[in-house]
């Protein structure tokens, strides 16, 4: 339907709602093919092991089963790992089986194939493992002392990896300045927990050699261009398809074992093969998140101006690499600087394997890392020279930019306004009659004492120019592209790259393409999430979809708008430049009844019979964006808590969050990415943590164990935005699924430590369980910790 | 093998199935309902959530066994003539899903949740749902919608 109605900016509900809401979803368990196997893997109950054989001999006499198949019987090729960091990085090697030792809970010397999902779990338990069991290590600064036990032995050390920003600025001011603020801040590993488990599907036409993947992942496209390798299949002849996908959080942006060996046990059966994930696989074999500790230093003056942050962190590696694994504390590496201004920036990273689950990319990636320990330090720092945390923030955040500036990290941010949102969630707050009620109760001596949380934050989204991506040493470029198809009859089908998992692409890029050509959302129908649709892109993680994809869908629709031109300056007998466009309709200047549609020149594009010379039948257009900048949204979170100094109760009472990310498609879309952000922040605040014991098992390693918060838990929010275009895109979007993760942990933890700092509590832990704000308030009154 | 007979969502079905059979896995597998999800194996999730003679239970923490000769509402019962539930229609309108693997149980223990308690406060909403965990949305929408079906469903009744 041709419409002059807009989208963009307004809330549309979402198109991809229905099938959600009536239980007909495609996620990945709910796909099955005649003559279907299913798969099941043996993973050993230990930590750490030489392995000394594999008997599959009783699991090869179940019923049912197929085929049993060890690292030797498969012969597959090493898992990818894209980002070698630095030059001298040491790679452990990391097979889809393991064949010499077992090194983590989630390493499987086997794999088993049956015909039904029972019969596949109890051969896989018939399996029998002779291990040689080895001392294990899961605590970062063991696994780097003399003697700590080795993961891989011919990597000679457990530390693998080295990565210096290489600073900025003058670093004598660190041991110069007035004012010197050292603290260690210490970040547990959070198990990512997607609500669906991941599961994939792999069949093929072995005949011809040809396979598919069906896999809950996030990057069907990374998984195509890596995965052939591993199991000697051309990359012309892969195919991987996303179906609808339960979330991710970064959990499922890579490259897995279990991918490969559905794909390779469906090679070797002739079968299709299916593989579910149970929650307790998970919690072991799908990637971890965080894992490090910061000595932080920051040097300011005494009046509240921030002379210089540096930063040496140690970072769990985990057992192995996953795809990008060393990647995710280098990306934190260009944000330490937050929205501030120092003169003098140092920031270095040690990653360390150890004997548990590899760490990888979980939501914010890096960047939460580096925003909890700036904005927990300056509010050390405001606490260290007797200034309101507020103040120290409003004199030293950026001023406004609207152009690109150079950050001294070194990196260029393409536009902020700081104070803006700052100012503004401190408004919301009431920030003075909170101070005002804080100052009561302590007056009082009130038990349950009142918290102020400020958080102030900057990401570097829309990754990633590939040329920097290049210089990084990451394997593949940062752009993504598009087809647009105008039918026949008026409708629209758009082709992405970018593959969603909970995001609601589908209503928003519909949105984009509407406005571009005069349509509603309901006349585009969005494709993606399958290689052999769109083959072209590099799929979604770090708040890139919209600033990347959407991009290049706004480019095709340029070029499809440009080619329609042609067509209807033809038709209408006039020149191109007489011709106006409006709401997706060229009229001629003077005599508006003169007009063509976009719908009238996709027919005519069509059927063809009357197009000029040269021009190539169909309104269709493919466009490929390179960024050449990050985007890089801000914004300001401020989170109001009860801390019961008798209990070590915490309670959220309020959290007003005001973010930035640059020009909003859907608002209603952004604020529920805002909700499941901060939500998952507070988490990591507030609950979440892996725990290992002695021996290096995770001792949390359920949903009994591991608190997932549920609904009351978690506050209502309050929000509002500011919108600072970006100058790296033509939408001037900048993204925003991660933001909430960055913002809101430093916000709830200092909100804890200000309600009791007047008590001598300095630091309480992450997450703050109510153990360990007690602990802290009893070693504060020189109690007992 | 058992044979089972339950009525789901308003028709009579009956199957032979092994005895340990859970009763999502009869729903999923054995009568091809997979609206359904399964997102944990400690009975802490909440996503199988179905109706057992209109309370909300754990689908996979029954035998299909115990059903029988009940009555089982799955989320691909709950439109009628096609159109959707109240409560479907709210967490389209609240936003109240995002990847959507949580949305069947949280509809379901919703549903269950309403026949009791018509005119919940939010708090009352936040309590019902403590079974059923959501990783995208933070709850915010979830309860607003609930809480937007309840006012509606209740001005229609009344």
């Amino acid at each position: 339907m041709t419409t002059t109605e807009r989208f963009v900016g307004t809330t549309v509900l979402r198109k991809e709602d229905p099938e959600l809401l009536t239980g007909q979803a495609g996620y990945i368990d709910n796909q099955t093919m005649p003559g279907m196997l299913w798969m099941a893997l043996v993973r050993p109950p230990y930590v750490h092991g030489r392995l000394r054989s594999v008997d599959t001999s009783a699991a090869g006499e179940m019923p049912g089963v197929v085929g049993v198949y060890t690292a030797a019987d498969l012969e597959l090729g090493a898992l990818p790992f894209v980002w070698p960091i630095t030059e001298d990085i040491k790679v452990p090697v990391h097979y889809p089986l393991t064949a010499d030792k077992i090194r983590f809970h989630g390493d499987a010397v086997a794999v088993v194939v049956a015909e039904t999902r029972g019969q596949a779990k109890d051969a896989a338990e018939a399996v029998h493992a002779d291990v040689e069991v080895l001392p294990a290590v899961t605590d970062l600064e063991e696994a780097m002392a003399d003697g700590a036990p080795l993961i891989h032995e011919d990597l000679g050390s457990n530390a693998v990896v080295h990565w210096s920003h290489g600073g900025g600025g003058d670093q004598g001011v660190f041991d110069s300045a007035p004012v010197i603020v050292q603290e260690r801040y210490t970040q547990p590993r959070l198990i990512p927990n997607p609500i669906e488990p991941r599961g994939c599907l792999a069949y093929g036409v072995p005949a011809q050699g040809e396979f598919t993947l069906m896999s809950a992942t996030q990057i069907p496209h990374i998984v195509r261009a890596t995965l052939g390798g591993v199991v000697g299949i051309p990359e012309s002849k892969l195919r991987i398809v996303a179906p609808d996908v339960g979330g991710g959080f970064g959990s499922k942006l890579n490259v897995y074992a279990e991918e490969a060996l559905a794909l390779a046990t469906a090679k070797a059966t002739g079968r299709p093969v299916k593989w579910i994930e149970e929650r307790h696989e998970n919690f072991v074999a799908t990637i971890h998140g965080r894992g490090v500790i910061h000595d932080c230093t920051l040097a300011g003056t005494p009046d509240g101006k921030i002379l210089g942050l540096r930063f040496v962190e140690i970072a769990d590696m985990g057992a192995y690499y996953q795809l990008l694994t060393p990647g995710i504390p280098e990306l934190g590496g260009w944000v330490y600087m937050g929205p501030y201004d120092p003169e003098a920036y140092w920031y270095e990273f040690t990653g360390v394997l150890t004997n548990a689950t590899p760490t990888d990319a979980y939501r914010g990636a890096g960047r939460p890392e580096a925003t909890y320990v700036v904005e927990r330090l300056v509010d050390a720092y405001a606490r260290r020279i007797g200034m309101d945390p507020a103040e120290v923030r409003r004199k030293n955040l950026v001023p406004r930019f609207t152009e690109a500036r150079t950050a001294i990290s070194g990196l260029n941010v393409d536009s902020g306004d700081y104070h803006a949102t700052f100012d503004r969630a401190l408004e919301m707050a009431g920030y003075d009659d909170l101070r005002r009620e804080q100052a009561e109760r302590r007056q009082r001596g009130d038990v349950k004492q009142l918290g102020i949380g400020l958080s102030t934050y900057i990401e570097m989204c829309g990754l990633a120019p590939s040329n920097i991506l290049g210089a990084l040493r990451y394997a593949a470029g940062g752009w993504d592209a598009c087809t647009v198809q105008c039918l026949p009859g008026g409708e629209v089908v758009l082709k992405i790259g970018t593959s969603p998992h909970g995001q609601g692409h589908v209503t928003t890029w519909a949105q984009i393409a509407a406005d571009a050509l005069g349509v509603t959302p309901d006349d585009v129908q969005v494709l993606h999430g399958d290689t052999s649709v769109s083959p072209l892109g590099m799929d979604t993680y770090g708040s890139r979809s919209v600033s990347v994809g959407a991009t290049a869908l706004y480019l095709a629709l340029e070029k499809i708008k440009e080619k329609a031109r042609t067509l209807a300056a033809h038709e209408l007998e006039v020149a191109e430049d007489d011709l106006e466009f409006d709401r997706g309709t060229f009229s001629v200047k003077g005599a508006p009844d003169r007009a063509r549609t976009i719908a009238d020149l996709a027919a005519s594009a069509w059927h063809a019979h009357a197009i000029p010379d040269g021009f190539e039948p169909n309104l269709e257009a493919t466009a490929v964006f390179d960024p050449p900048n990050f985007t890089w949204p801000g914004g300001a979170h401020i989170c109001v808590s009860e801390v019961d100094t008798e209990t070590g109760a915490v309670e959220i009472l309020r959290y007003v969050a005001v973010d930035d990310c640059g020009t909003v498609i859907n608002p209603m879309i952004v604020e529920g990415q805002v909700h499941g952000g901060v939500a998952q922040g507070i988490a990591e605040a507030l609950y979440e943590e892996a725990i290992y014991d002695e021996q290096g098992n995770l001792v949390t390693g359920s949903l009994t164990q591991y608190l997932v918060p549920g609904a009351t838990e978690v506050p209502s929010l309050e929000l509002d935005r500011t919108e600072t275009p970006s100058t790296s895109n033509p939408l001037g979007v900048k993204g925003i699924g991660e933001a909430g993760t960055i913002a809101a942990p430093p916000a709830v933890v200092n909100s804890i430590v200000d309600a009791l700092s007047h008590l001598g509590v300095s630091e309480v832990g992450k997450p703050a369980t109510p153990e360990r704000v007690w602990r802290a308030i009893q070693a504060a009154r020189g109690g007992d910790r | 093998m058992t044979q089972v007979a339950v009525t789901v969502n308003g028709v009579a079905r009956e199957a032979d199935v092994e005895p340990r059979t859970l009763l999502v896995y009869f729903l999923r597998e054995t009568l091809g309902l997979t609206g359904t999800n399964v997102g944990c194996d400690t009975s802490s999730c909440g996503a199988c959530t179905v109706l057992l003679d209109g309370e909300s239970v754990l689908s996979c923490t029954l035998l299909a066994a115990q059903a029988d000769g009940r009555e089982v509402t799955t989320i691909e019962g709950m439109a009628s003539d096609g159109q959707m539930h109240p409560l479907q229609e709210a967490f389209h309108r609240n936003h109240g899903l995002q990847c959507g693997y949580c949305t069947p149980g949280m509809i379901m223990a919703a549903t269950s949740f309403l026949a009791e308690n018509p005119n919940p406060t939010e708090g009352e909403v936040r309590e019902a749902l403590e079974g059923n965990l959501c990783r995208c949305t933070g709850y915010q929408n979830i309860v607003r919608s609930i809480l937007d079906a309840a006012g509606r469903m209740s001005g229609a009744s009344a």
